[in-house]
Formats: structure tokens, C-alpha cells, sequence
């Protein structure tokens, strides 16, 4: 399959490629960016007038649900989801039902994605059997099934000792570790930003020190061990300047933050909207700014979508019962826009922490376009206009915070690995060479 | 906020759910019409029913347990009289599989009127209400620690009874304001209706974090607290509280923060003593207190059946 992409406006944000370029695609990869290399008959030309055409996106955490949890969500309806938001790459956490801390589940789950329209899909193995924060697991075993990073999700790891064996036995295989730094005794039975809306709903409180006590732990033992870490979901203007000083130490760490926790704050749980319910909490308006301060100078290398599809019955609850997280691997591309769009940020610069920079954390060939490059794009349409809502979402998961407002940029197609997975209805059709 | 959900369109109150972002009018209303409803209510044990709710079906839905407040409502009902169903759900039930929801949907099939609601979680009375269909009316009768309106109208009726307004009035909430929902709601009460001084007394374990956010003086010692105030609001401290990380002992916590006769004589002299029961004798209050004359405990129990059917009949007619 040969396919022309024809009059897009290029955005390559490693390279900050941003020019009305064609880009040309054979074979699963990327030929050719502006000219096409000799002797290329496209199959299909896709008139790309007036849309982005950028790297497909890379998405540090979807939870596809499968295996055990299928009454929320399937691998099938997320896959397709993550398409139609422009997702051509995702690492899935371990906190399946079982977790994934063993090999076969692994296989099992990467055979099955492989067989399926959809992103390429890496998994998180468990970092402890059982996600108990107890033993750990076979992580030579599950790296060669195919986990690239190990994760507790959003379980406790209480035992220090054990997160200390756990970096150096990673890292006498170099595997990287993907951590939510929280404290699971600050933490306990915590819903809600310990502030001004818990302090009104009396809702059980997650204190910012939950979340600088653990980044503080983990950042010693960094030092101690050189383990590989990665600091996930990061919530707090405390936190966000440890790593910030961490880094400008040398350290070699990374991080992300959910892109919900980039417009959100503990004020807009003030109704108990249970779609607000997030993990880590949404927290105070001071601390919405740290995150987005830290995306602008450099500190937090990526937004993900930290997708989590409930369904109905459990999230119509009150606040504190309801299970935590919101659908969004749909929304991620158009959340982070808007950010781009208030912090005034180059749309080229806002693209690579959807791109470059999370395909270098899991550490796969992927968030570029340059010709060798696996054909991966996502084009969207930066104008249109579209309502959030139940019928909108492909995703099983109707879950967001967003339901019923209007978001702005739109995907129009995504190719992986060279064909189309997603094209809009309604788009114009594309021209057949 | 929740404000919208608690009024009509036209600003009249359709659900009781929080007296937070609750107009002082509105708060006023109830409190005039409980002042016309304390004959039928105490006074006059013989004299008749008052039919304002006449044919109208009350379900007190309580997931959570609870003796006075629910008897509370219930005589209340009745005065006014509605038909009364009372429903304890307790834990076990609600593990079977049904829903809040599904059980609210049931209970309205049954051509329910109003619904008086107890709740472990805070909000729970906020999703009811979501759900109802337009003509069902619902009081929140203590959601988690967010919230219990009716107490906290009850407390400012007793109040004004004794002091005649607030605008003038220093108060200290004294005890376990973290995980009280009836402190929550004196707060905003008595905020709203223009009490300039709100004081609260505690150790920091049993303060939310920036509670002055609330609009409140904190205070951590008893003797400069409750100086001088004209009201002391007392607050139960509930057994699990007074072992563990929050408070090493009851009897450290009688000690600094119980209140006795000494501590009483540093507040106003024609101060008075409230409580929203059960008391702890000889933790939060000393029995010579609680017995003693500028204690209004008694009369805030009765108070609260005319608050009470105050709430109701006005949503009724709304």
C-alpha cells in the first residue's frame, strides 16, 4: 500500500518541522517528506488541505481493561478509541484483574492486540506479583513477553525494601520502572486534594506530602541504585519542583502528568461530580499552574491520557464511592490544543509531548516523521469544533469531566504502520490514484 | 455550585441538601416558620395534627444508623400529618447489588413525595436529587462529614431563641470539626446569617486543612477559645477518634479540650451550652455542664421537630 498524503501542513516536532509538505508512505513506512522518491504510484492520495499531519501520538497510560474487567471496557472498543484519537502507540499499566505479572498474560494480551485494528500496544508488567507490593515479579521474563517498563499502577508499594530491591534488580537488566509516587499511609482512604472543597465536603484528604514523601524516597534511591525511573501522573506544584531541582542535579529521571490535571482543579469537584473522582486528585488552582509551568520550561516530558473507562453504576455513586479516573484518549490531542492555544505555546512544541518525547520513555521507534520512519501520523483538523458527549465518544468509557462542552481539533485519519485504521466519516473523501 | 439544585427557577428551595450558597432568606423563612410551629410541636402535647401534609408519603431512607434524627423527622411527619415509611438500609442490603439509584427509583415508584436521606458519603443527597423526577422533594439528613442541614438549623434556631439575632453574637464550635458535618453546617449557617465572629476550637488533627477558608477563627487552646463567647457549640467526638494518630487518649482530650464548669465561667456569663447529642459525658463535656443552667441541649431536641417540619411543609407548598 502506497499512500500520498497530499498538502498537509507537517509537524515533526523533533525537528520542528512545521511547513505544507507532502508526505509520502510505502510499505509501512514514511519514503518520503516533500518530495517522493522515485518511481512512487500511490494507491490512495489523501487531500490533507488544512489539516495537521503530525506524528501518530503516543499515549504513556490507557487502560484497555483486558483481561477481567471487560464489563467496563474491551481491548476491541479501546483499541478503536485510541485510533480515533489519534493514538498509534500506548502503554497499557498492569492493573488488569489478574495484573499482569505474568508472562503468559502478557502474550496472551499482546497476540490479541497485534490481531486487531488499532495502536501498536506495549504493556506495563507488574513490578510485584499481584501488584501486593510483596514479591516481585519475573521482570527478565515479562521484559522478554514484551513489557517495556514495570509499574505498580496505582497500587501501594509500602515497603521500602522492596522498592529498593525492586531498582536494583531492574536495573541489573536495565529495565526501566514507571512510578506514581504516592504514600500509601499519607494517603489512606483519600479521595480528594487536601483543600479547600475537602476541607468544605469533608471529604477524606490526599495531602500534597503523600506525593513530595514518595518523590523524595524514590528520589534517593535513584541516587543510591541508578535504577531507570519514571515518575508518573505527577499533581503537585511541591512535587513538580523536586524533579525540577532533581534534574537540574543530573538525574536522569522523567515524567508525565494526566492531561485532565492540566485544566482541572479541586474546584471543579465541588458539585461531587464523580467524573472529577481522578487519580491522583485534582488539586488546587496553584497547583494546575505549577503543571502547567512545568510542561512550558521543560520539566515534564509528556501529557497522557491516563484513559480509565468506568461504566455507569460505577460512577454513578457519590463522589468518594465512585470509581476513580476518566475516559480520555479521545480527548487528549483536543486538551492538549487548548492548552497550547491559553499558554500560548507553538503548536509544534505542544505536539512533542504528545510524540517524541513519550516515544523516547517507552523507548520505541516511534513519534517522528522522517523518511525511514515507521508510517504512524495522526492528521487532524485544528479548527473543528465538536461537542464531548456519550454518542461522541468511542470509547466504552463515557466517562469525562467534559461531557457536554465543546473541544476544538479533530481527528481526521490515523495511519499505523502505513495504512489507514481511522477515517472520519463525513471528511471529504479522498481522491484514488 | 449546589446552590442550583437546592432552588426552583424562581429561587425557592425544592431540596434541602446543604445550608451552603443557601440565600439568608431562605434560612429566615425556615426559622419564622418554625417559630409558628413550636405549640404544636412542644407546648400543646393534645393539641391537633396540623394537616399540611395530608395524603403526602415521607420515606426516611437511612443507610447509615441513627435514632434521634430519624425519630426526629418522623414525629415531625407526622404532626404535619403525612404518612411515614421509615427504611434502615444497612450495609448488608446494599452489598446484594442495588444501587443508591436503583433503590431511590424503587422507593419512588411507591409514589413517594419526599425523601429524608442519611448517607455514609458526602454528596449522596446532592445525587439523589439529581435523579428524582420534578415533583419528589429531598432533605438530606446527614451525608458523611459534609453535612446535616436540618441540625444546623435547628442549632440556629435555638440561637436566635436565646439570643434574639446573630449580628452580635460570638460563637466557638468546639470538638471534632474535621469529620463533623454538623460543624460543617453551623459554619455556613451561622456565616450567612451574619454572625461576625466563628470561632473554632480544636487540636489540628481534628481541623481541616485551611479551615479558615470557611470563614472561621481558629483556635487551639479552650482558654482563649471560648473567651468571652455567647455560645458554646459543642461537638461529640466519636470513640474511634480518641485512640490512634488523632488524639493519644479521652482523658488528654477532656483535659485540654473538654468542657467544665472552670472553662464555662471564661465565656460570657448569660452564655449558652449546646450539643447535638449523643453526648460523651466526662470526654467533650462535663455532666455539671450538660445538667447545668446555661445548657439549652434539652430544648435544641425539641427545637428541632418544629425546624423539621418547618423544611417539610415549605417544600411541600413549593
Amino acid at each position: 500500500m502506497k499512500i500520498h498524503l497530499k498538502n498537509g501542513r507537517v509537524i515533526d516536532p523533533a525537528s520542528g518541522l512545521d511547513a505544507v509538505r507532502d508526505v509520502f508512505v510505502a510499505a509501512g513506512h514514511i519514503v518520503g517528506v516533500g518530495a517522493a522518491p522515485a518511481d512512487f504510484h500511490a494507491n490512495q492520495v489523501i487531500d490533507a488541505t488544512d489539516l495537521v499531519v503530525c506524528p501518530g501520538l503516543v499515549d504513556l497510560s490507557v487502560r484497555l481493561r483486558e483481561p477481567g474487567l471487560e464489563y467496563m471496557a474491551t481491548l476491541e472498543s479501546e483499541m478503536h478509541a485510541c485510533a480515533v484519537g489519534g493514538v498509534t502507540s500506548l502503554a497499557c499499566p498492569p492493573d488488569t484483574d489478574p495484573p499482569l505479572d505474568e508472562p503468559g498474560l502478557v502474550e496472551m494480551l499482546k497476540f490479541r492486540a497485534k490481531h486487531m485494528p488499532g495502536p501498536r500496544v506495549y504493556p506495563v508488567g507488574a513490578l510485584t506479583r499481584e501488584l501486593k507490593g510483596e514479591r516481585l515479579t519475573e521482570m527478565a521474563e515479562l521484559n522478554e513477553a514484551g513489557c517495556i517498563a514495570f509499574s505498580q499502577a496505582d497500587a501501594p508499594l509500602t515497603d521500602t525494601q522492596v522498592l529498593l530491591r525492586a531498582m536494583e534488580y531492574a536495573k541489573t537488566f536495565d529495565l526501566p520502572l514507571w512510578l506514581r509516587p504516592q504514600d500509601a499511609h499519607l494517603a489512606r482512604e483519600g479521595v480528594a486534594h487536601d483543600g479547600v472543597v475537602a476541607a468544605r465536603h469533608g471529604l477524606p484528604p490526599i495531602p500534597v506530602p503523600a506525593e513530595t514523601v514518595a518523590i523524595s524516597t524514590i528520589l534517593l534511591l535513584v541516587r543510591e541504585t541508578g535504577a531507570r525511573v519514571h515518575l508518573a501522573r505527577l499533581s503537585s506544584r511541591a512535587g513538580i519542583e523536586m524533579v525540577r531541582r532533581a534534574k537540574q542535579d543530573g538525574l536522569p529521571i522523567t515524567c508525565d502528568v494526566g492531561v485532565h490535571h492540566v485544566h482541572l482543579s479541586e474546584m471543579d469537584t465541588a458539585d461531587f461530580d464523580a467524573n472529577c473522582h481522578l487519580i491522583p486528585p485534582l488539586r488546587s488552582q496553584r497547583d494546575r499552574e505549577a503543571i502547567r509551568k512545568g510542561l512550558a520550561d521543560g520539566t515534564i516530558d509528556a501529557i497522557c491520557s491516563d484513559h480509565a473507562p468506568v461504566d455507569d453504576d460505577a460512577k454513578e455513586l457519590p463522589f468518594q464511592e465512585a470509581d476513580p479516573g476518566a475516559t480520555g484518549v479521545e480527548l487528549l490531542l483536543p486538551l492538549t490544543l487548548k492548552w497550547a492555544r491559553e499558554a500560548g505555546i507553538p503548536l509544534a512544541r505542544a505536539l512533542g509531548y504528545l510524540t517524541h518525547k513519550p516515544a523516547g520513555i517507552l523507548g520505541v521507534d516511534a513519534g517522528h516523521i522522517a523518511a525511514g520512519r515507521p508510517a504512524d501520523l495522526c492528521l487532524f483538523d485544528p479548527e473543528a469544533a465538536w461537542i464531548v458527549s456519550p454518542s461522541n465518544l468511542a470509547s466504552l468509557g463515557k466517562n469525562s469531566p467534559y461531557l457536554g462542552l465543546e473541544m476544538q481539533g479533530r481527528v481526521q485519519y490515523t495511519l499505523i504502520d502505513g495504512h489507514v485504521d481511522f477515517r472520519r466519516d463525513g471528511h471529504r473523501q479522498p481522491n484514488h490514484g | 455550585m449546589s446552590a442550583n439544585l437546592q432552588l426552583t427557577d424562581d429561587g425557592r428551595l425544592r431540596h434541602l441538601l446543604t445550608l451552603e450558597g443557601l440565600p439568608a432568606r431562605i434560612l429566615t423563612q425556615i426559622l419564622d416558620t418554625a417559630a409558628s410551629f413550636v405549640p404544636v410541636s412542644a407546648q400543646e402535647r393534645d393539641v391537633k395534627k396540623v394537616p399540611l401534609l395530608r395524603g403526602k408519603a415521607i420515606f426516611n431512607i437511612f443507610f447509615e444508623n441513627s435514632t434521634r434524627t430519624r425519630t426526629t423527622f418522623e414525629i415531625a411527619a407526622k404532626r404535619l400529618s403525612a404518612d411515614v415509611v421509615n427504611l434502615n438500609i444497612n450495609a448488608s442490603s446494599q452489598s446484594k447489588g442495588e444501587t443508591l439509584l436503583d433503590t431511590v427509583a424503587n422507593l419512588s415508584a411507591m409514589q413517594a413525595d419526599m425523601f429524608i436521606v442519611r448517607h455514609a458519603a458526602a454528596g449522596a443527597g446532592h445525587l439523589i436529587a439529581r435523579h428524582v423526577a420534578p415533583h419528589i422533594h429531598v432533605i438530606n439528613a446527614g451525608d458523611g462529614r459534609c453535612s446535616h442541614p436540618t441540625q444546623g438549623l435547628l442549632d440556629m434556631f435555638t440561637l436566635r431563641h436565646y439570643k434574639g439575632a446573630f449580628h452580635n453574637l460570638r460563637v466557638a464550635i468546639v470538638g471534632d470539626v474535621l469529620h463533623s458535618r454538623v460543624a460543617r453546617s453551623q459554619i455556613h449557617a451561622l456565616t450567612t446569617l451574619g454572625c461576625p465572629e466563628v470561632r473554632v476550637v480544636a487540636p489540628k488533627t481534628l481541623l481541616p486543612r485551611d479551615v479558615e477558608n470557611l470563614g472561621v477563627h481558629v483556635f487551639h487552646k479552650m482558654s482563649e477559645g471560648i473567651k468571652d463567647v455567647d455560645a458554646v457549640l459543642m461537638l461529640r467526638l466519636q470513640n474511634e477518634r480518641m485512640r490512634g494518630s488523632r488524639l493519644p487518649s479521652a482523658g488528654e482530650y477532656y483535659k485540654h479540650w473538654g468542657l467544665t464548669p472552670d472553662k464555662l465561667k471564661l465565656a460570657k456569663p448569660d452564655a449558652i451550652v449546646m450539643h447535638p447529642g449523643p453526648m460523651n459525658r466526662g470526654v467533650e463535656i462535663d455532666s455539671a455542664v450538660a445538667d447545668g443552667m446555661q445548657s439549652v441541649i434539652l430544648s435544641q431536641v425539641t427545637f428541632g421537630i418544629a425546624v423539621r417540619m418547618a423544611v417539610m411543609s415549605i417544600l411541600a407548598g413549593n
